[in-house]
């Protein structure tokens, strides 16, 4: 699926630019040093915007569709912004034959997105992820940092978890 | 000898020189492999998988067992023998050619390329005989048709890259490159702009080198026909001096053939009222910026001066190099000046109305569809040129009126905007603007003839990239650069910017080798662009006719003589500058 | 740190503290007991380190803070019982640890010298007596043979001292100061240590050509592939998270042999605690003088750098690692000309994965021939293996190549959980295959899997029961590679999507015989003539199952069915209508309205039964999920 681009209006502060300028500064002389700028850069605004990648651009004076075929080729960059909660459910081997297929389908009928979306709300975003390594804790979906393992993939388990992030 | 290597190919033994690829030593064995992606020196990547052969290769004493390996990059070692036609292989080149077929939209009978596409060509060799074998999803794309010069298709893009290569390593301008992955892999521009909205300077490079239509020039033939066929308007056509060296080609004539004549014999049988030669306003143009550059060089002028006949490169100093406008010629480019002396002293002269004149170019070049529609560039309150076609298009013309160009006689451009001068001929090769300067600036400096033994300035000639030289005449030394392709120009105006380069005189081409390898001459496929420079061939028809004129200085054009007689009066003067010259804009490289 | 001496003096210090932790008592040690908490993904994910926490809070409330060590360490393996706690000397094993647990275990063991027997991992407890086996008694452990894995789940990470304390940095000190590069080249030579990560070429030989191939080489690179991308493997994860020193020395050395100066670990950024690891690690190296200018005073010097992946499994070959690290999209170029003559930014670089550096400091220790004892005639020493899918324990095995499966699996393994039947094992990922019942007994080793079609790849096992369909196995594998495609080649780009269209269509019960030659020549075909690993080996997964699954593909084709009952299109729920008590839940829950009342009552049911109409049906599962009394079947 093609990385989705999202049209809502940028909102970044000086705060964040001095801090994406500082990261460049510092990594400038390595040539390899756009994939680490990049990394940094979707730390500190979440995404990946055309305005953050035009200053990466004009900064190491790279084409800027340099940038973005970067960006577009990696599947940890984004260029749309993630929910409040991250929701990420392993389809790697172990989680999948485990049934990480059915609990992502429940997460999309529960949240009424699919992966790869955010909700109306901007509170949940779902996307599925590569083997997280965490196997023998098979089928395994995580939200921001907490990790929710041997799932049995029932509608009602996926509701009782996401009623946790009520706020 | 050691630094050659036996080979066999096909069972045939050959010897090629050390570091060969499998590619080149089959072509010394007299054998084509098919390639779609490689380009030589600019595109070695190995991605499409058409020129996969079976390779055997020593192992100690022994062969070992035959693989699959791409011709085009692998190279060849000591023993190594190759089949090129095996079963597997033409079951391999079938697959890949099926796997391409089924991710294209196959629209050959409206394709721009048909009869030229690398692509239909090689199904059709290869005996494809169903090409719906792996039928399935196909990814679908809207055309790009924001840019002025071109269309991009990219349901016709086999994803070869040549393109990009050409963008990003020959221009060094790169907005174009590949995005996303996988399947769903496509060549666009940042954030799927169109063309349009990046920092594009309409070179057309990328055209010359796509295999199939999923790049083209945009067409404006039918514009000319019908103007033709509108009895209130005088169509007066004008040919750059390359279009001579290339045309030929569309009718498979050897590269590197003049076909002056019979050009304008077919432009007069297409129906054109007056045909005219650019390189008429070649000589102008030298006359008006050597003017200019004693002018500066003298009074302490923006120093170097740097030309500005080449409407790509004129648009990559705005985008990136905004800061040195002050540093570019203010002439019009020589198009633009023929224009403007078509509708202005030659309208004067015929008795009639601006308006009524469709002014046509023909140009090596897709820039110049751009040109045409920057602002002041209006001599006569009318668009200087109103069309701009591409040596293609003329080719197509003739080829679609009917006209059998090989058989047609030999005819002569109507005076007086068909006089020239070699000075003006030598425009279309690198090198050429600045040689036919020199021949001006020495004459003028020293106060003495130039004898025609003496008009050649072989140090700036030739293909390469950046070219230095340093002539004294007159107890003045001028030093001065010729760069040609962008990448190049880069480079040259970076040293600028930074004020490392003491030369006063510039000259920069766009395309590399000049406009006689332009973004708008035929195109030639990958098979013959790999093994014969186009760019060297292409200028010889140019050097060699110079060589053999009478008149080879630019100042002594007898028509361009009368012309600031009769009404320009001094080059550089007032009115020179008001219908002559032109100016700039600062633009962005981000949108 | 410039001596030996100082090097050793810290050893043994060490050496003091963490005897307990190898089940010797040892003089002057400063604490009672060593408590081992572990701190891998696995664990942490099921808030090993809160607990870890929690407990230090108990020491300290209780007093006993100064005789209990509480250490934080990698993973212990046996991931199916975490999180996991081992209380040393003893070796006692607890496994799935709850907070609420740690007040008994404090109060009763660490106080009391009384494990609690029923937080302990089963098989170490003996019914009726009060004999308690040590964690290296468990068959899970007791059949390993640890050396790449030697200190994960023994010491803490963190601590440098720790890794010296169990013979950190010596090797790096003898390869600087007793051998010559070509010595060093040729001891691993002779071990025969080959690649972990996949395409198993032989370590020395690759070191070899890197110092060589370019005489005059000014710069060259020594780099660590730490990508790991195969779903269901995490081994090499693992041991960064547990033992990160081993690479970073094992990359020196490398850097010694061939004439280098700068490494480069290109490592998951989807692996937060592994990537805080390494970084810990490298400044600890630093401070210690272990990289840096002038490492123990011998005028070699050495530095590593981290460099984050982004998500693209095709970063793990190892042109396209080297155009990521370049800092450009991850494409694959072509070879030749290889790495060790052109790589990183064009310059001689060796490129090995984590697991493969992990054995050379042991093999540089103990030598070459102690390592080629271990394996087979053409595959030495150790691997180690990722155990996942339908097997109980499920974690990390080192075990000695050429271990056969069904030790692994049933022994180590301990068999297939619920009493189904093993139908077969994934190994290799997607890159590899399946390895069938009838060759449960074959030796794991290179050769030996690649005689049937498959391969180790990076030791990822996955294990298969009867529920598992071989087909939708082969599609999802094709679904990944395709996804992972960097679309730079055409045959991996078109073929593997042609590929995935063609599993799609027999999957959903449209497919015809002749799809299967087509599959079979297209997989011939992206084998022979893609660009990188990834294309080539990418039909693997299909071509195995065809292999030795061909009858289920038949019967998806033929008969229209999915003998596992897996593929949705094939399936159909259907009402018992004897069984039906006609409650109509089935009914309310149906999302498609698929679900009417018959006129047909059972015989002693009051209502009439239910029945699905098939054409309407969604196959989601969601009556079956509803019927109480159990009327509802898949066929």
């Amino acid at each position: 699926m093609a990385k989705k681009i999202a049209t809502i209006p940028f909102t970044g502060t000086a705060e964040q630019e001095q801090e994406l300028r500082a990261t460049i500064d510092a990594l400038r002389e390595d040539p390899g040093c756009l994939m680490p700028i990049m990394q940094k850069a979707q730390e500190i605004y979440g995404y990946l915007p055309i305005e953050v990648q035009t200053l990466i651009a004009e900064e190491l004076n790279i084409p800027l569709e340099k940038v973005f075929g970067v960006a577009t080729f990696y599947a940890q960059f984004t260029m749309s912004p993630k929910g409040k909660y991250r929701i990420s459910v392993c389809l790697g081997t172990a989680c999948y034959v485990k049934g990480s297929g059915i609990v992502m389908e429940k997460l999309e009928e529960a949240l009424g997105i699919e992966s790869g979306e955010i909700t109306q709300d901007g509170k949940f975003s779902l996307d599925d992820c590569r083997c997280v390594g965490a196997c023998g804790l098979a089928p395994v979906v995580t939200i921001n940092d907490d990790v929710y393992g041997r799932l049995t993939g029932s509608l009602k388990e996926v509701q009782d978890i996401l009623a946790k992030y009520a706020d | 000898m050691s630094d050659m290597v036996n080979v066999k190919i096909n069972g045939f033994a050959v010897q090629v020189p050390k570091g060969s690829t499998v590619l080149e030593a089959a072509r010394a064995a007299s054998v084509t492999i098919p390639t779609l992606c490689y380009l030589k020196d600019i595109n070695e990547i190995g991605a499409c998988r058409m020129c996969m052969v079976e390779a055997a290769e020593m192992r100690g004493p022994n062969l070992g067992p035959a693989r699959m390996v791409a011709a085009c990059v692998y190279p060849v070692t000591e023993g190594m023998e190759v089949q090129t036609n095996s079963p597997k292989v033409l079951d391999s080149r079938r697959k890949t050619m099926e796997l391409l077929l089924s991710n294209h939209d196959m629209k050959c009978l409206s394709c721009v390329r048909s009869k030229n596409c690398e692509l239909q060509r090689l199904a059709n060799d290869l005996g494809i005989t169903n090409a719906e074998t792996y039928k399935g999803e196909r990814t679908e794309y809207a055309i790009d048709d924001s840019a002025p010069h071109m269309f991009r298709d990219n349901n016709k893009c086999i994803l070869c890259r040549r393109c990009v290569a050409a963008c990003a390593k020959t221009q060094g301008i790169g907005v174009i490159g590949a995005n996303e992955r996988g399947f769903i892999t496509n060549i666009g521009s940042q954030f799927n702009k169109p063309l349009a909205e990046t920092a594009c300077v309409s070179c057309g490079q990328c055209i010359t080198v796509c295999p199939t239509g999923a790049l083209s020039e945009k067409d404006f033939t039918d514009d000319v026909f019908k103007a033709i066929a509108d009895p209130t308007k005088h169509v007066v056509v004008q040919t750059a001096p390359s279009v001579r060296a290339g045309l030929g080609e569309c009718f498979g004539l050897p590269i590197g053939t003049n076909v002056e004549g019979k050009m304008v014999a077919a432009l007069r049988r297409l129906g054109f009222d007056v045909v005219t030669d650019t390189n008429y306003a070649a000589d102008l143009t030298i006359l008006e910026e050597g003017t200019e550059l004693i002018e500066r060089v003298t009074n302490n002028g923006v120093l170097p001066m740097i030309t500005s006949c080449s409407p790509g490169w004129v648009k990559f100093l705005e985008h990136y190099f905004p800061d040195l406008i002050p540093n570019l010629s203010t002439c019009k480019s020589p198009q633009q000046m023929q224009g403007a002396v078509i509708k202005t002293y030659y309208a004067e002269k015929m008795g009639w109305d601006p308006k009524d004149i469709v002014s046509v170019s023909v140009m090596p070049c897709t820039a110049k569809k751009f040109e045409i529609g920057r602002p002041d560039q209006a001599a006569s309150g009318y668009p200087d040129v109103d069309i701009a076609l591409t040596t293609r298009e003329l080719g197509r013309m003739i080829d679609r009126a009917g006209i059998d160009f090989n058989s047609l006689p030999d005819e002569k451009f109507d005076d007086p905007l068909g006089i020239y001068t070699g000075g003006g001929l030598i425009f279309g090769a690198t090198g050429g603007v600045m040689e036919a300067a020199l021949r001006f600036a020495v004459e003028k400096i020293t106060g003495e003839k130039l004898a025609n033994d003496k008009v050649d300035f072989k140090e700036v000639r030739g293909i390469e990239g950046i070219k230095e030289a340093a002539y004294t005449a007159g107890g003045l030394t001028v030093k001065v650069a010729v760069a040609s392709g962008l990448a190049n120009a880069r480079k040259l105006m970076e040293k600028v910017r930074a004020g490392e380069a003491d030369y006063q005189f510039i000259e920069i081409m766009a395309c590399p080798g000049g406009c006689v390898n332009g973004g708008g001459q035929p195109i030639q496929p990958a098979s013959v662009r790999n093994f014969t420079d186009l760019r060297a061939e292409r200028a010889k028809a140019l050097y060699s006719v110079d060589a053999k004129m009478e008149l080879r200085k630019s100042q002594d054009n007898p028509a361009i003589q009368a012309l600031y007689k009769e009404y320009l009066g001094e080059p550089g003067g007032h009115k020179a500058h008001e219908l002559l010259h032109t100016s700039y804009v600062a633009r962005k490289v981000h949108f | 740190m410039k001596t030996l001496q100082e090097l050793t003096a810290i050893k043994e210090e060490m050496r003091r503290e963490m005897a307990l932790r190898l089940g010797k008592e040892a003089d002057g040690a400063k604490y009672r007991k060593h408590v081992l908490m572990c701190g891998g993904t696995g664990c942490t994910s099921s808030g090993s380190m809160k607990i870890a926490d929690e407990l230090e809070n108990q020491l300290k409330a209780k007093g006993i803070d100064n005789e209990i060590f509480v250490v934080r360490t990698g993973c212990f393996g046996l991931c199916e019982r975490g999180p996991i706690m081992i209380v040393y000397p003893e070796g006692s094993f607890y496994t799935h640890v709850k907070m609420e647990m740690i007040d008994r275990i404090v109060d009763e063991h660490l106080i009391g010298g009384k494990p609690v027997k029923e937080f302990l991992y089963d098989e170490t407890v003996t019914e009726g007596s009060d004999d308690i086996k040590s964690l290296n008694e468990t068959t899970f452990y007791a059949k390993q043979h640890r050396v790449a894995l030697r200190n994960c789940g023994l010491i803490n990470p963190e601590n440098i001292n720790e890794y010296i304390g169990r013979s950190g940095y010596e090797a790096l000190h003898k390869v600087l100061t007793s051998m010559t590069p070509e010595e060093v080249i040729q001891e691993i030579l002779d071990s025969g240590l080959r690649g972990r990560g996949g395409g198993g070429f032989p370590t020395g030989m690759k070191w070899k050509l890197a110092r060589n191939i370019v005489p005059d080489a000014d710069i060259k690179y020594v780099c660590c592939n730490a990508d790991e991308g195969d779903p269901g493997a995490f081994m090499d994860r693992s041991v960064l998270e547990g033992d990160p020193h081993v690479v970073l020395e094992a990359m020196t050395i490398a850097g010694f042999a061939i004439g280098a100066s700068q490494g480069y670990i290109y490592v998951r950024a989807e692996y937060p605690i592994a990537v805080q690891r390494l970084r810990i690690a490298i400044k600890q190296a630093r401070e210690a003088g272990m990289l840096g200018n002038d490492i123990f005073g011998t005028g070699f010097s050495f530095d590593i750098d981290l460099r984050l992946g982004a998500g693209a499994f095709v970063c793990g070959e190892e042109t396209a690692l080297m155009t990521s690290i370049e800092g450009n999209r991850g494409e694959p170029r072509p070879r030749p000309p290889f790495p060790a003559e052109k790589g990183l930014y064009q310059k001689p670089t060796i490129l090995n994965n984590v697991e493969t550096y992990a054995n050379v400091p042991q093999i540089i220790l103990k030598g070459a021939k102690w390592y080629a004892s271990m394996g087979t005639e053409t595959a030495k020493g150790t691997k180690v293996f990722a155990l996942g899918g339908k097997i109980k324990n499920t974690g990390l095995v080192e075990i000695p190549m050429g271990t056969t499966l069904r030790e692994i699996i049933e022994e180590i393994g301990g068999g297939i959980p619920n009493g189904k039947k093993f139908k077969a094992a994934q190994a290799g990922g997607p890159s590899g295959g399946c390895i069938p019942a009838e060759h449960y007994d074959v030796s794991v080793d290179y050769d030996s899997l690649a005689k049937i079609g498959c391969m180790i790849g990076s030791g990822g096992l996955i294990v298969l029961d009867e529920d598992n369909c071989m087909v939708d196995i082969a599609k999802f594998f094709l679904q990944f590679t395709m996804d992972e495609s960097c679309g730079k080649c055409t045959p991996c780009r078109i073929g593997t999507k042609r590929l995935y269209e063609i599993l799609d269509k027999i999957t959903s019960g449209n497919g015809e015989l002749s799809d299967l030659d087509k599959l079979e020549e297209l997989c011939q075909y992206i084998k022979a003539n893609s660009l990188c690993g990834l294309g080539q080996t990418a039909p693997n997964p299909v071509l195995s199952t065809l292999r030795f699954f061909r009858d289920e593909y038949i019967a998806h084709i033929v008969d229209k069915k999915c003998p596992a009952g897996v593929c949705k299109s094939l399936l159909q729920y259907v009402i018992d209508k004897d069984k039906c008590v006609g409650c109509g839940m089935c009914a309310k829950q149906c999302p498609a309205s698929a679900i009417e009342r018959t006129d047909y009552i059972a015989p002693n049911h009051k209502l009439a039964s239910f029945e699905i109409n098939q054409t309407k049906c969604v196959k989601c599962g969601a009556c079956m999920a509803q019927c109480r009394p159990k009327a509802i079947g898949k066929q």
